[in-house]
């Protein structure tokens, strides 16, 4: 059978496109470059958004992507349970357009933060993570300056109590995320949205150290090949 | 307002020209009127005044800095050498890379956040400009006493302004330079340094040839910002009087220049450009003379077509103004509906400003007058050269002959190691490093607190094939070693990036620099100058690596007193095999720890002398250059046999320093023995010298490279544990290491 399709998107100021079309190219898949402007998901199998400062982030981060041709399509498709995964700028984008529930919002260093973070994955029950164990921890970088989790406290009862926390930070939390929390699904699994960079962590020459980010690109690989 | 045309100007020969407002010389102005045969419009004014300033034009340095040229050692490896935005390397395999570092000290420390920002903007357009993708960014910065009150303005801004700019464009920040000393306290040194990739037959050059064809300004529109900025900002110090000219910072947009640059490479691989100049320092000015004066030799530019955010803009303004992310190009008119395609798919305004001619003239129009008419090359490459005089200064010998000797030696190394550890310049520069995205574009192999950053040759370009070359980049200096001796200070400066370069495995290349001094008009900063060009010429020619390009930034000083002198020197170097890179430090237990060089007595300038006593005198350490290249040779050649599983040069702080640091990376012990005397062995900072990790079984083949470029190499002891011990001198666990080593700069800075 052909390789899985795996579209990754390029808004005006995205950063981490390349990289996660090279994660999704190591694995197997066959990475399929999206356009902002275009209405055409070119029949991809599942949609990764990536990282960076899509159209400058000079409003709330995410809030002007969400409004993009391309992710009206993305919108419903998710919602008829196509596989979509966002890091970083992709996680602000998903909550920013209410696939996701919550909000990312400015570090309460109020600094910038790249570092090499330990997480845990708290459910194999997604798209996104059925490669790993639930409770498995690993490193992955992160990098941003507004990467701070906030929903209100139902939400927060709601995620904990449906098992929707996918991602948590152990050892330290680089940006004062309520609950420790890194990354969140929506309730059929398919949308998955963290700050860390899995796409940064493939590799063993460069990069974070080790390949732990490797299972996120294994994982829908997998569901899709079962699918 | 009436239009100063050339009309005008004829007829009123003797209007007086605020020539000595825009920092020009009356003998300067002369020659002006001599090139013109008449008095010059005010826009020519503007023109000459920016391009013949001390930032655009060199001409305090220009003497001086031939010798880069005339002294550089043979090299297959060059391209594009000096004069050109950025020197450009053959790294092999068909690839080639593009490197330079240049300054924003003035503007950093009028408006840290936005002098910073617009510093890796500027920089990184030089690098574009030659026809490459920008693949990483590295700072070199140094600042005023850790503890003192605008150190806390300048730093975090500088830091945030670095942060944001360079995180939003897309940039890895693999490494650089933090240091701190009273004498830079009110002149920050924020230099930036951005590296490229290309392929060897797709370089761009900063050319107008062709008549017919057209000149196109796209990027950003043009506002008030810095306008006079070059001219004002960079040469001038910061008296009092000065003060209502300090809004003259730009402010930088990082979301246009990611636009720009994803934009540039698609014009590229379109092959729809014919030239190219990035707008900097002197905007439109420079762009438009220096295009000129190395094409065909003339333009027509219709100044009203430019673009403007504020329209209330006069040409002279225009011209001066130096609104960030803007580039010029020249299209073949067939080319020109691609070009616009191009841009506007990456919403990136474009317009065709004006066209090559070949009259040997730039002429400019404004509402249909003409305001300039000037030979382009008398702008661009006929400024003023001054010879300024120089001498040695009054203190330098009291400087030279107190030294160190005088100082009491410690005799709880233990606690001496734990104070310069925390020491501001050698405590962990996490919080400042923490900023920067080091992962972004997947390809960085060596970043921040390694020797040098390493980065992975892989670009999709059309044709181009896969490589396993890789590259490494260091940028050192330190403005101790040049104050006691600027000749050697330069060559040492030098020297430590080419060690650092050299001890991840990769062969140094080729250099650039940042010339960072007082003012020209004092002899003794003259001196200094003088000096440390040519020590910086005779260690590049004796090292093999020629000098591509760099950036002299002069003034900063603050009244009467200078910055110490501080060339910061920045070297590329290229690994075959980038899978073979070392990294940085003890990497596993149990590996024999070697270290490579000979250790002298020398604590002139050493940060012993600067953190325990405070004192500065005496000479540096000796600038050995064979013993250097004779060193690197050994790393170079080790790392490609797979001899070397860590390494670490040696610089400030010594042995000790090194051996601590070795420790931290991977948080991994050693036990060494030292046979001579102990605090000498430690702290001496005798250049010249590496320490590596090697298996127990490498290590006579390590022995025996070693003594065919006759590099000593003692054998010191083998890692393993949770502590550094130096047999009957010092034990300190490891944790305490890394704490010592993180606190500091959390504590000042929050």
């Amino acid at each position: 059978m052909s390789a899985a399709r795996v579209g990754v998107v390029t808004f005006p100021g995205t950063l981490d496109d390349q990289d996660a079309a090279k994660a999704v190219r190591l694995v197997g898949g066959e990475p399929v470059p999206l356009w902002h402007a275009d209405r055409d998901l070119k029949g991809v199998d599942a949609v990764f958004l990536p990282g960076g400062f899509s159209y400058g982030d000079y409003l709330r981060c995410g809030a002007i992507s969400r409004f993009a041709p391309l992710m009206e399509e993305i919108v419903s498709a998710a919602r008829a349970g196509l596989p979509v995964l966002g890091t970083c700028n992709g996680f602000q984008i998903l909550c920013e357009a209410h696939l996701l529930p919550g909000a990312l919002t400015r570090n309460a260093s109020l600094h910038y933060v790249c570092r090499d973070q330990r997480v845990r994955i708290e459910t194999a029950d997604t798209a996104w993570t059925n490669a790993y164990a639930a409770g498995q921890e690993i490193t992955l970088p992160v990098k941003h300056g507004e990467g701070r989790y906030v929903a209100d406290p139902e939400t927060l009862a709601e995620l904990e109590a449906t098992g929707r926390v996918v991602v948590r930070y152990v050892g330290g939390n680089p940006n004062g995320s309520l609950n420790d929390i890194a990354g969140v699904r929506n309730e059929a699994g398919n949308v998955v949205g963290l700050m860390p960079h899995p796409e940064h962590a493939v590799e063993e020459l460069v990069g974070a150290p080790g390949t732990d980010g490797l299972g996120f690109f294994t994982s829908i690989l997998k569901k899709l090949v079962d699918a | 307002m009436s239009t100063d045309s050339v009309k005008r100007a004829e007829v009123t020969p003797d209007e007086p020209m605020p020539f000595a407002e825009l920092g020009m010389k009356q003998d300067e102005y002369d020659r002006v009127r001599e090139i013109l045969g008449r008095r010059p419009t005010g826009s020519e004014l503007a023109i000459y005044s920016v391009m013949w300033s001390e930032h655009c034009s060199y001409k305090s340095s220009k003497v001086h800095l031939k010798q880069f040229a005339t002294k550089a050692p043979h090299s297959d490896a060059l391209l594009v050498g000096m004069g050109e935005n950025a020197g450009v390397v053959d790294i092999g395999d068909g690839w080639a890379a593009t490197f330079k570092i240049e300054s924003h000290n003035h503007p950093s420390y009028v408006e840290p956040h936005q002098g910073a920002a617009t510093g890796v903007g500027g920089i990184v357009r030089d690098i574009m400009s030659m026809g490459a993708r920008p693949i990483a960014v590295m700072d070199s910065l140094r600042f005023g006493g850790a503890d003192q009150a605008d150190t806390r303005r300048v730093l975090p801004g500088v830091v945030e302004g670095i942060s944001h700019y360079g995180n939003c464009l897309g940039l890895p920040n693999i490494g650089g330079e933090v240091v701190f000393d009273p004498c830079y306290i009110g002149n920050p040194l924020v230099n930036a340094l951005c590296v490229g990739l290309l392929r060897k037959d797709q370089i761009k050059l900063a050319t107008a040839p062709g008549p017919g064809n057209k000149v196109v300004l796209f990027g950003a529109s043009t506002g008030p910002d810095g306008i006079g900025g070059a001219s004002v900002l960079a040469s001038a110090t910061f008296e009092d009087e000065s003060a209502a000219k300090r809004p003259a910072v730009q402010v930088g947009d990082p979301f246009m220049e990611k636009l720009l640059i994803e934009c540039c490479l698609e014009l590229y691989a379109a092959d729809v450009v014919v030239g190219i100049q990035d707008l900097g320092a002197a905007g439109v000015s420079c762009a438009t003379t220096e295009l000129a004066a190395k094409g065909t030799g003339g333009m027509d530019v219709d100044l009203n077509l430019v673009p403007l955010r504020d329209p209330s803009l006069r040409p002279e303004e225009i011209l001066m103004s130096e609104s960030q992310e803007r580039m010029m190009a020249v299209v073949r008119p067939s080319d020109i509906p691609a070009f616009m395609a191009i841009c506007e798919k990456w919403d990136v305004p474009a317009t065709v400003i004006g066209e090559v001619t070949d009259t040997g003239r730039l002429v400019m129009t404004w509402n249909g007058e003409v305001i300039v008419d000037i030979p382009p090359g008398t702008a661009a490459d006929d400024g003023p050269v001054y010879e300024r005089p120089y001498h040695e200064p009054s203190g330098q010998a009291a400087l030279n002959a107190d030294t160190p000797d005088r100082l009491e030696r410690p005799s709880d190394l233990r606690a001496t190691l734990l104070r310069l550890l925390g020491s501001p310049n050698l405590a962990s520069k996490e919080w400042v490093t923490g900023q920067y995205d080091r992962y972004v574009r997947s390809n960085t192999v060596l970043a921040q607190p390694a020797d040098a950053g390493m980065l992975r040759v892989a670009e999709d370009i059309e044709g181009a094939e896969p490589t396993t070359r890789g590259i490494a980049l260091s940028t050192d200096g330190n403005g101790r070693y040049a104050k006691l001796d600027p000749y050697a200070g330069a060559q040492l400066a030098l020297a430590e990036a080419y060690r650092n370069v050299a001890v991840t495995g990769a062969r140094p290349l080729a250099v650039t620099n940042c010339l960072n001094f007082g003012s020209p008009e004092d002899p003794e900063v003259m001196w200094q100058f003088a000096e440390a060009v040519r020590g910086l010429a005779d260690a590049c020619r004796i090292l093999g690596v020629p000098v591509t390009g760099g950036n002299v930034s002069f003034y900063n000083q603050t009244g009467s007193t200078a910055i110490n002198p501080t060339p910061v020197v920045g070297v590329l170097g290229v690994i075959n095999d980038v899978a073979r890179r070392v990294p940085t430090g003890f990497t596993g237990e149990g590996l024999r720890v070697a270290l490579l060089g000979e250790t002298r007595a020398e604590f002139g300038g050493s940060e012993w002398a600067h953190v325990e006593h405070g004192h500065l005198g005496g000479l540096p350490p000796e600038a050995d250059l064979e013993a250097e290249q004779g060193l690197g040779r050994v790393l170079v050649t080790a790392a490609a046999r797979g001899l070397l599983e860590g390494s670490h040069d040696l610089s400030d702080g010594g042995l000790a320093i090194a051996l601590a640091e070795s420790c931290m990376a991977r948080g991994v012990g050693a036990r060494v023995t030292l046979t001579g005397d102990p605090f000498t062995e430690l702290f001496s900072e005798s250049a010249a010298r590496a320490l590596v990790a090697v298996r127990p079984e490498a290590f006579d083949d390590l022995a025996k490279l070693c003594a065919e470029h006759d590099v000593p190499c003692y054998g010191l002891g083998v890692t393993g544990g949770t502590s550094l011990v130096v047999e009957g001198v010092l034990e300190v666990p490891v944790e305490e290491l890394r704490e010592t080593h993180a606190a500091t700069l959390p504590a000042l800075f929050g």
